[in-house]
């Protein structure tokens, strides 16, 4: 528990600097095998505080998996081995003395696809909070509607709680999911293509929320969609087979990218 | 222009005429499946029709005190008894042990190691071996071995000789594959997505099971007892030598008494009787009788079933 306190993540509340803001996750070579396949090639790389990163690249280029580095989802597959360090706010999360549950605690996750729990909404946001010790109802209810309200969601949801979250749309069964994650209070929020599963309207609104939410959280955002890409993040991060291509301000990156491949990419040429 | 393309070509939307395979083919399968019903029409309809005029409240409620193989005397409400009571003793130890199991095997092992294909692999041969090798078992092992152990320096046997628990245990083994695989289906089922939501969350793995899997699999663990109770129900076979009593003049009271059976009832009517036309109606009420108590002890499960999932449905 000791081993990724509070304060050792200096939450501010300053405006994102320019560049790459105060960092808050910083990679050193980091390299990744499923069994004998390599998936991640010497990703060194540094996010900053309350910025949105995106990372984009083609299907199979390892950017869901570095993101699943963060909060250690891949060890739950026996064959992965990693190497390298991965820091966050200074502390290296594979260090052995690091609990692992306290980690996912402090990084929430948005996956894919929406996975509410089968159970009421309301018991789908307390879940993770009574699960981290609140057990006061009143405390459970307020963090209930402040957690949907963050996820814009409240208004839609407020007069049927108890009912199955199974009965909501997709769009909303997603943001349910946002705001399970950040019920919880963690400081950084992966999301693994949140949106590719909905359609444009619910899109919007998740991205909307994305933006809406950046003030509170850091987040990394793995997408498909370039525009999405473009509109909601800060810098973005390019990867390709497995190697971080190029990483940079998002405007730069679409505008004026570095790296031939990058540029190949973003304007439509393969991918 | 030569009178072909004069008209407008045809498309091949034309009928290819009677399709014979298509017809013959769902002759055939429909035939096998009304062949199926018959058979099972004329089972229940030769021992319903046998069986009803013996089949009555006073037979349903009477004990075997007086004459077993007198039609105006016989009653099987010990045999009632004793088979609702093994059944159900038995879903005490099948269900749980079953349940870990399957836990162990789908959310612990790995799938690819040795180990677990080779308990996959007992699991399987044990749902093929025959029933009386698992009477064989039960009165080997838990009889003998356990029961031998338990009693070990007393003069007269307590635990070593045939039982109502004895009888439970052996079925418990016979019926343990249906529970292991009908709870591995339904774990294999969950969207791995639930698993990774709750771990995601910070929950561990033990919380995870404890409260998303579990919860998500108890339909299929309730099928996997309902498969158990339909194939225990009716087996003689493993309680044979376990526990089964040819006559018995009081209901069970403890663990350790015998009990007397509606199947094993069924086989004694058909062997010992001393005049086997004045016992068939006896024999066949008594049939009736059973399949009545299988089909209900799976009723019971079935409305459970049916109430957990509407529970699950209105989302707790």
């Amino acid at each position: 528990m000791a081993a990724f306190s509070p304060s050792q993540v200096t939450l501010n509340a300053r405006p994102p600097a320019e560049g790459a803001g105060t960092p808050l996750i910083q990679t050193d070579s980091v390299n990744l095998h499923y069994g004998t396949t390599q998936a991640l090639k010497n990703i060194s790389v540094t996010l900053g505080e309350r910025h949105v990163t995106a990372f984009i690249g083609p299907s199979g280029c390892g950017k869901s998996t570095f993101l699943r580095c963060f909060n250690r989802m891949n060890d739950l597959i026996d064959s992965v081995r990693i190497t390298g360090s991965i820091k966050i706010g200074g502390q290296d999360i594979y260090s052995p003395d690091v609990d692992v549950i306290e980690l996912r605690k402090r990084i929430g996750m948005v996956f894919q696809r929406s996975n509410p729990f089968p159970k009421s909404i309301y018991d789908n946001i307390t879940y993770g909070l009574k699960l981290h010790g609140m057990t006061a109802k009143s405390d459970l209810d307020a963090a209930v509607e402040q957690s949907l309200r963050s996820a814009a969601l409240w208004d839609e949801v407020k007069d049927r709680l108890n009912t199955s979250a199974m009965g909501l749309s997709g769009g909303q069964q997603q943001r349910l999911c946002i705001a399970r994650a950040i019920a919880i209070k963690p400081e950084i929020l992966l999301m693994d293509e949140p949106a590719s599963a909905l359609d444009p309207i619910a899109t919007a609104k998740i991205e909307e929320l994305i933006i809406e939410l950046k003030r509170e959280f850091t987040i990394v955002i793995v997408t498909h969609n370039m525009q999405q890409a473009a509109r909601i993040s800060d810098h973005t991060a390019f990867f390709y087979l497995g190697e971080l291509i190029e990483f940079g301000p998002t405007a730069k990156l679409f505008t004026n990218p570095s790296k031939k491949q990058t540029e190949d990419y973003v304007t439509g040429r393969f991918g | 222009m030569n009178s072909a393309s004069s008209k407008p070509a045809r498309l091949g939307f034309r009928s290819r005429g009677f399709d014979f395979a298509s017809f013959a083919f769902t002759g055939i399968t429909g035939l096998a499946t009304l062949f199926i019903l018959l058979i099972l029409g004329i089972i229940l309809a030769n021992i319903a029709w046998h069986g009803w005029g013996t089949f009555s409240w006073r037979f349903l409620t009477g004990s075997a005190d007086q004459d077993m193989f007198d039609v105006n005397k016989a009653g099987v409400l010990p045999m009632l008894i004793g088979t609702t009571l093994r059944v159900m003793l038995m879903t005490l130890f099948v269900v749980p042990i079953g349940v870990i199991t399957a836990v162990y095997l789908t959310e612990y092992a790995n799938s690819t190691a040795l180990t677990t294909r080779i308990i996959r692999g007992a699991v399987n041969n044990l749902a093929g071996v025959p029933s009386i090798v698992f009477g064989l078992f039960g009165l080997g092992f838990f009889i003998s071995f356990i029961g031998g152990a338990m009693d070990a320096g007393a003069t007269e046997p307590h635990w070593g000789k045939p039982a109502i628990l004895w009888a439970s245990l052996t079925l418990a083994v016979m019926t343990l594959p249906l529970v292991i695989v009908a709870t591995e289906e339904s774990l294999r089922a969950i969207t791995p997505g639930l698993r990774e939501a709750s771990l995601a969350l910070g929950a561990t793995k033990l919380e995870t099971i404890l409260k998303i899997v579990l919860p998500e699999a108890l339909p299929g663990i309730l099928t996997g007892g309902i498969l158990a109770v339909g194939r225990a129900g009716g087996e003689v076979a493993p309680i044979l030598f376990t526990g089964a009593a040819y006559y018995m003049r009081d209901l069970p009271k403890g663990p350790t008494d015998q009990f007397m059976d509606l199947g094993y009832h069924v086989f004694i009517l058909s062997t010992q009787s001393p005049d086997i036309e004045k016992t068939r109606p006896i024999l066949f009420a008594t049939v009736l009788a059973l399949l009545l108590l299988t089909l209900s002890l799976n009723l019971v499960a079935v409305i459970v079933r049916a109430r957990v999932r509407k529970k699950m449905r209105a989302g707790h």
